[in-house]
């Protein structure tokens, strides 16, 4: 907890490092109705496909904040000589980030869905489907963001190891978010990402853990 | 059951002559059984009624694909063995599976599309068991990415593992894929409960094409870890003894 407390505070402090993801997925979004036929029943079928490549993107964008600082001043390094559980340490570390990157992206997300010809009625099942996919996407991601620790020009190859890790969750995000959008019943979709959901809070921290630790040796 | 033949991999000099006298015999073996598999497939196998003379590349490319899918269980197998008991031999193994596993399923992806022109109508589907197999294949990629960018190589060979293991959510996908959703891809022919689904004179080359290729993946894997040993165990005593052997020899 006081680790969790500890990085929201240092992220309340610097606001530009959390935003930029945020800003990202805005702009992006903003981005397909100018490059595609603005025209509405066009943009409705791109939404779904949209919405969820870009909420991946911004996810591989905010990753490289995740352990950045904390290497660079020792406090991962710490963390590991701390005697307790890193992988506890490391699930509160990443709920912080999910806090400060996933959070603001599903709470905007459906203003999103909006711009790009959501109905109203299918807010609610969007939102849910973005709140276990980023759940999902932050802790996964947590583990290439271990592997590829102090590894020089990591971007391209951190997507490479997330991108084919998290690509259920972009196969049912969307399916879900197609679904609701349709006003068909969108729970079946919502329950597999939920499972991904679980299944990832288990065992991706144990992961991360272990890429972490041989990272920092 | 004693143990101690199969710890005595882990030592480097006994893995080096292992391989070095082995992987000659393999590659021997694989190159009559996939003579005889070919004669067997292109030659002696009757014509299909329904696809006539294109199923016959099913005889290389359900192969490759099973050894793709081998390739990725013998990696992430030797990666866990190599993190969990700090073998180094292991990560060798590890990492001379991924350029063939690279390799195999290119092959099952080309061979799929040549096939699936002509049946389906199309090289490319977007369907379960071909987009999962495509991302084996950049899990390979990761794989051999990831060693390369890291320099240190006790770092490369941990931080691959954990990826190699990790990725092991992809097998079961990719074996299951046709039977779990409604797939393009057809289901399982070959390896069923109640034998195979389709005539002995078709399936007996299949098998041997099966065997030819596992042995060719053994002789492959075993020359690059040779190699692989080579190139750690550089400026080691035993390795000086072995080249001086050799020259006495010659």
């Amino acid at each position: 907890m006081a680790v969790l407390r500890r990085d929201l505070l240092l992220a309340a402090r610097r606001p530009g490092e959390w935003l930029q993801p945020l800003a990202f997925f805005v702009l992006v979004t903003v981005l397909f109705p100018l490059a595609v036929d603005p025209e509405a029943s066009r943009l409705r079928q791109l939404a779904p496909a949209a919405l969820w490549v870009t909420l991946l993107l911004a996810s591989l964008l905010a990753l490289d904040f995740l352990f950045r600082e904390d290497r660079r001043d020792g406090t991962l390094e710490q963390y590991v000589l701390s005697g307790q559980s890193f992988t506890a340490l490391l699930l509160a570390k990443t709920t912080a980030h999910w806090l400060l990157t996933g959070l603001p992206v599903v709470l905007v997300g459906p203003l999103a869905a909006i711009s790009l010809g959501a109905p109203l009625q299918s807010l609610p099942g969007i939102f849910f489907a973005l709140v276990l996919g980023s759940v999902s996407l932050s802790l996964i991601g947590a583990i290439g963001a271990g592997l590829t620790l102090g590894v020089r020009g990591s971007g391209a190859l951190l997507s490479l190891l997330v991108l084919p890790l998290v690509m259920p969750v972009l196969v049912f995000g969307a399916r879900a978010t197609q679904f609701a959008m349709a006003g068909d019943d969108f729970a079946a979709p919502l329950y597999l990402l939920a499972a991904m959901g679980v299944l990832s809070l288990t065992l991706a921290p144990l992961a991360a853990a272990a890429a972490v630790r041989i990272s920092l040796e | 059951m004693n143990w101690v033949w199969f710890h005595r991999f882990g030592s480097p000099p006994y893995f080096y002559r292992f391989a070095g006298r082995w992987a000659p015999w393999f590659l021997g073996i694989a190159s009559v059984l996939a003579a005889i598999g070919l004669y067997g497939g292109l030659v002696v196998a009757p014509t299909d009624y329904y696809q006539s003379d294109v199923f016959r590349i099913m005889y290389v490319h359900v192969p490759s694909a099973y050894l793709m899918m081998m390739t990725y269980c013998w990696m992430a197998g030797a990666a866990a063995v190599g993190l969990i008991w700090r073998i180094k031999v292991a990560h060798a193994v590890a990492a001379a599976c991924a350029p063939a596993g690279v390799v195999f399923a290119g092959c099952a992806l080309l061979t799929g599309m040549i096939w699936g022109q002509p049946t389906w109508g199309t090289y490319w589907a977007w369907d379960p068991r071909l987009v999962s197999s495509l991302f084996m294949l950049f899990f390979f990629l990761g794989y051999i990415a990831l060693r390369g960018a890291i320099e240190d190589r006790d770092r490369a060979d941990r931080s691959s593992a954990v990826l190699a293991i990790v990725g092991v959510v992809n097998v079961p996908i990719v074996h299951y894929s046709v039977v779990w959703w409604n797939s393009l891809h057809q289901g399982p022919t070959l390896m069923r409960s109640d034998g195979p689904a389709m005539p002995m004179s078709m399936a007996w080359p299949l098998l041997v094409m099966l065997a030819a290729y596992t042995f060719y993946f053994l002789a492959i894997m075993l020359l690059r870890a040779r190699a692989e040993v080579l190139r750690r165990e550089r400026g080691g005593a035993w390795l000086r003894e072995e080249l001086v052997r050799l020259e006495l020899r010659s």
